[in-house]
Parts: structure tokens; sequence; C-alpha cells
């Protein structure tokens, strides 16, 4: 290609330069200022003075989070289901994703597409939580990770990965006298360790920020995860009745206290995204060429 | 899809039984297969299409002791109670313009930010926009609705602030009617934007460059590259997540909504996911409640079949 740029070219690019830089921006800068905000002091908050950096710095609103013991709670619980979740969803997935992946199994297209309609038309909620008081599991973890079990999008991308799996080397497996669980453990799952590293990663996202289910089918308050008690400390404008009388938090300081939480839910996110960026967008694409 | 399963049917055609006694043999001899499928596929029947099944409740007077089989039929009762409710126009509007809007902004916007993208060259800079635009995708919502009440507060909120510097002044985004479907449309903007150029990007990445060489060739100029080459080939892409979206047209999203209602603001963000939680589990009238959801699902799937006819025609592109 011959380089000789118009100059509406030109224009075109100095325009989406600013333009990219700018949403870029856009999507950074509001993380700076919660970051600031969590350790400015209530009045510079409270006067508008804190954009992007810290205005007259002080710790309390995290050594207040350090030391209530329900955001802590709320914290383990949130952890609780996001790995014991995470084993759960790739347990269940893996397990059918492996025998729809196989051509022996007479039927997978029926199998198939029973679950491509449930992502076509869903139930509505109420018969949802009829069910979920039925079989015992209202007012239990279990509610936030049973019926999350399986997600059909990410059957798909497993299936899909293990369905290019050489044949011969799950033939010569069985021809060893292998049962098909252990082939499944011993051979497949090993290969398919950046399929399962995408989906295990996408499970533990929407495990870790669930915040629907445990709306729908918590009510205890010592099972909330950490989304539920981060949402009611946003809606809070007092902190005096959470029972922590451990600092002297006036009503002015509950904004500073709520971006240290925000902080503290988002900091697992920001830990693992590296490993997420380096797997979602193929992930992603497996998926999206299934359905 | 297609493609795989056409390919895997002809390679194990020698070995797929015709009768039926050696179908069953056939099994038989892979038990051990639809065993490790059954958990999974129990899991399907039970989580999802009983509850399907379980929607009959909207037909009846459902109360919790007598069951399915013990609560009156009572028709289409509750269908005609949710027309006559006296809010159930008002919160089918906001549904119905938070679904336009969210089609006007949130599914072209990723289409154009991944054009604009693509006509970056400097890969590292390329990069880090990238990585940062990804980002809020994986934040949830109530993390997102943090952000926003923080930066929209009237008092503290840095939009405020700005809006200072320009003379304007403190407008209060969240507590008031006006502005509640630009905060919902835009936070889902904010979130999602970045995430939605991935597909589009690869269709992008899969365009066979000596097309663009040839154009140059015949002396067609950007744009004409852009509206004649760039464009065709994203046209599928463009058009099933398109029916995709006119499936999910009434489902703006519980979590997304729910965590930006305030009491100022409930007339103009009050919509029908939001208001089944309200009336099915805080006020308990399970069979109205169960009435509008199935309303709205049965409706989600007639835009889907009149979207799908109608790009058929357009396009030839269809999801069946």
């Amino acid at each position: 290609m011959v380089r000789r740029e118009s100059l509406s070219r030109k224009l075109f690019l100095g325009f989406n330069y600013t333009f990219l830089t700018l949403l870029s921006l856009t999507m950074f800068l509001p993380f700076l200022n919660v970051i600031a905000q969590s350790l400015s002091s209530a009045g510079a908050i409270d006067r508008g003075e804190v954009l992007f950096w810290p205005v007259e710095i002080t710790t309390q609103y995290y050594k207040y989070v350090f030391e209530d013991v329900s955001i802590w709670r709320a914290f383990g619980i949130s952890v609780y289901i996001t790995v014991l979740g995470t084993a759960i969803n790739l347990a269940a997935t893996a397990t059918l994703a492996y025998p729809l992946s196989r051509q022996e199994y007479v039927g997978r297209r029926l199998v198939l597409m029973v679950i491509l309609l449930t992502m076509i038309f869903s139930a509505p909620l109420i018969p949802q939580f009829i069910l979920m008081r039925e079989i015992g599991l209202v007012n239990t973890l279990w509610a936030l990770m049973i019926p999350t079990a399986i997600s059909a999008f990410n059957l798909f991308v497993l299936r899909s990965f293990f369905a290019q799996l050489p044949t011969e080397l799950i033939d010569s497996s069985r021809i060893d006298g292998c049962g098909e669980l252990r082939t499944l453990w011993s051979i497949v799952l090993p290969l398919s360790k950046p399929a399962l590293a995408t989906v295990g990663i996408f499970y533990s996202v929407t495990n870790w920020n669930k915040y629907m289910d445990a709306l729908y089918y918590i009510n205890d308050r010592a099972k909330y995860p950490l989304q539920v008690k981060l949402r009611e400390l946003l809606i809070t404008d007092d902190l005096s009745d959470t029972g922590n009388l451990a600092f002297e938090i006036t009503s002015q300081s509950v904004q500073g206290v709520q971006m240290a939480v925000i902080l503290v839910a988002t900091i697992p996110i920001i830990m693992i995204y590296p490993f997420l960026q380096r797997f979602f967008i193929k992930g992603m694409l497996i998926g999206s060429i299934k359905s | 899809m297609e493609a795989t399963t056409a390919a895997q049917t002809t390679l194990t055609k020698k070995e797929q039984p015709r009768d039926k006694r050696r179908v069953l043999r056939f099994m038989w001899k892979y038990k051990a297969l639809y065993l490790l499928s059954l958990p999974g596929i129990l899991y399907f029947l039970i989580f999802k299409y009983i509850p399907l099944m379980g929607s009959v409740i909207a037909f009846q007077n459902y109360n919790l002791f007598a069951g399915f089989s013990g609560s009156p039929w009572v028709g289409l009762e509750h269908f005609t109670r949710m027309f006559s409710h006296y809010d159930f126009l008002n919160i089918l509007k906001n549904t119905l313009l938070l679904g336009i809007y969210d089609i006007t902004f949130a599914f072209t916007a990723p289409i154009i930010l991944a054009l604009l993208l693509n006509e970056v060259r400097m890969v590292l800079y390329k990069k880090v926009v990238q990585t940062v635009i990804y980002a809020p995708h994986f934040l949830s919502w109530v993390i997102v609705s943090g952000i926003f009440i923080g930066v929209l507060s009237p008092s503290s909120g840095v939009a405020n602030t700005m809006l200072g510097w320009f003379g304007l002044g403190p407008i209060y985004f969240l507590g008031e009617d006006s502005y509640i479907r630009s905060v919902l449309v835009g936070s889902g903007l904010w979130r999602d934007v970045g995430w939605g150029t991935i597909i589009y990007l690869a269709a992008l990445a899969s365009i066979n460059p000596d097309l663009y060489e040839a154009a140059e060739m015949d002396g067609a100029g950007r744009w004409r590259q852009m509206l004649s080459i760039t464009l065709p080939a994203l046209l599928p892409v463009i058009t099933i997540l398109f029916l995709l979206k006119m499936g999910d047209f009434l489902d703006y999203g519980f979590e997304r909504v729910f965590v930006f209602q305030n009491p100022l603001n409930i007339r103009n963000s009050e919509i029908l996911d939001t208001y089944i939680y309200k009336a099915g589990l805080t006020q308990m009238q399970y069979s109205y409640a169960t009435a509008i959801g199935l309303f709205k699902s049965v409706v989600g799937l007639f835009l889907l079949a009149i979207a799908n006819t109608l790009s058929k025609k357009a396009t030839g592109e269809s999801l069946y």
C-alpha cells in the first residue's frame, strides 16, 4: 500500500485517537474516583473536592470495614459460593458436555435441542421460586449454587472443545479398559485445560457477582453474600443501625464507607482480570459460533 | 454447529447401526455415557422445564398450601386484572422505551466502536484501549450502581463538580424521573459497550485483506470500502445478534434496573421484571406475577418470530 494519506484521513485518525482515548478515560476515571473518595476525609467528599486524587487522606473507612463483622461474613460467604459453586459448575458442566461431544451418544441432537430451548424460553420467576421452596433450597446457600449449576452457553463452549479432541486418544483409553468417567478424568480433562480455565473463570465471575438469586432466595441476613450486603450499604444514609460502635461514623462518612466496600468487592475481580483477559475472547468466540 | 455435526455424521456412518435392536445394543455398549449425562439432563428438566410447566398457576388462584392440584382454576382472570391495573400501562411503556433505547444505543454502539478500533494501527495503543474498555463488563450491577451513585451524587459527585465548572447546576440524576432512563442506558453502555465489540472485531479480522487491496486498485476510497466490503461482511453477525436482542426485547434485565431504583425515580424506572419481583415475592401474589411473566415470555417469543421472518426475507439470515 502506498503511504500517502489524505487530509480527511488524517483528520479522521486524529478524531479516532482522541475519541478512543476519551472513551478509555470514561471507563477508567470512575474507578480512580472511587479509590480517591475511599481515602478522603468526609468533609472533603461532601464539599465535592475529591476528583481523582485523595484529599485529606484518611484510612478510617477501611478501618470501619475491617471492624465490621457483617461485611467480613458476607465476604466469606461470597468466597464460599464462588469456590464451591464453581467446582459444582465445572463438575456438572463437564460430565454433561463430555457425553454430548461423543458421536457414540445416540440422541445427542435431541438433548442439545432441549438445552438450547431453555436459552430462548425461560420460566417465569414465581414457578422457579415455588420449586426452590418445595425442594427446600430457600434460605440455604445451595440456592446460590445448585439452580445455576450449568450455563447452557458454557456447556456449548466445553462441548465444542471436547468434540475437537482426537478420537483416537479416547478410543485407545477405552481399549485400555478405562471406563467413561476415568477417560473423562484422566484423558479428556487434562487435554482441555485452556477450555476449563475459560469456563471456570466465567463461572467464578458470575458466582462472585451473584445478587439477584440471593435477593430472591435468601431472607436470613446472616447468609447474605457480599453483593447483597453492599447494596444494603449503598441505600442506607445511616450506619448507626449496623451495630458497629467501634468507630465514630457520622452520616457524613457514609459515602466513604460505601466507596471502600465497593473496592473490597471489586479487588478479587481486578486480581483475576489479567487471567480473564487471556481466556475470555477465545471462549466468547467458540461459544458464539456454536449458537 | 451444522458443519461440525454433519462432518461427525459422515464419520460415524459405518458405525451407526440401522435397525432398532442394534441401536439398543449400541446404546447399551455405551451405557456409561448415558449414565454420565443423566445428572446434567435431570438438572435441565428440574430447574428449567418443571418451572416452565409450573407456569400453569397463571391460570389458577395458586396458594402454597393447596398446591398445583388443589388451587382453583380462574382462566384468564389474572391477565385481565393485569391489563386493568392502573399502573400496568405505565410499566409496559417503561419496559418498551428501555427496550427501544437499548436497541438504538446499546446495540449500535459496539458496531461503531469496533469499526473505529479496527482503524487503529498502533498495536500497543489498541491493546491498552481494549484492556480498559472490556474491564467494566466483569463488575456486578450492584458495583456499577455504586460507582454511578457516587459519580452522579448531587453534593460530592464528579459529574456535578464538572457541571459546576460550566456554571450548571447540581442535578440529582437519580432523584428525578426525567433522568433515570438515561442513567440506565448510560450505565449499560459504560459496562458493556467494550465487551460488545469482541464479536465484531473477530468478524472484522476474518475479512480477506486482498479485498481491500483490490478495492484500492479500483480507486475506492476508505468510506466506499467500508460500505462495500466491511459492512456486508459484518451483516450476518449483526443480523443474528439483532434477532437475539429482539427475543430479549422485554428482558431489559432485573438487576440492572433494580439497583438504580429509588422512590423518587420509580415512576419511570419500574419495568415488568422489577414489578414481577415486587408483586410476586414481596406481596406474594403468586399467580398474578406468573401471569405477567408468562405474558412477557410469550411476547418475547412472538417478537423473535416476527424479526426472524422479516430478516429471512430481507437478508436471508435467520436463526432457524
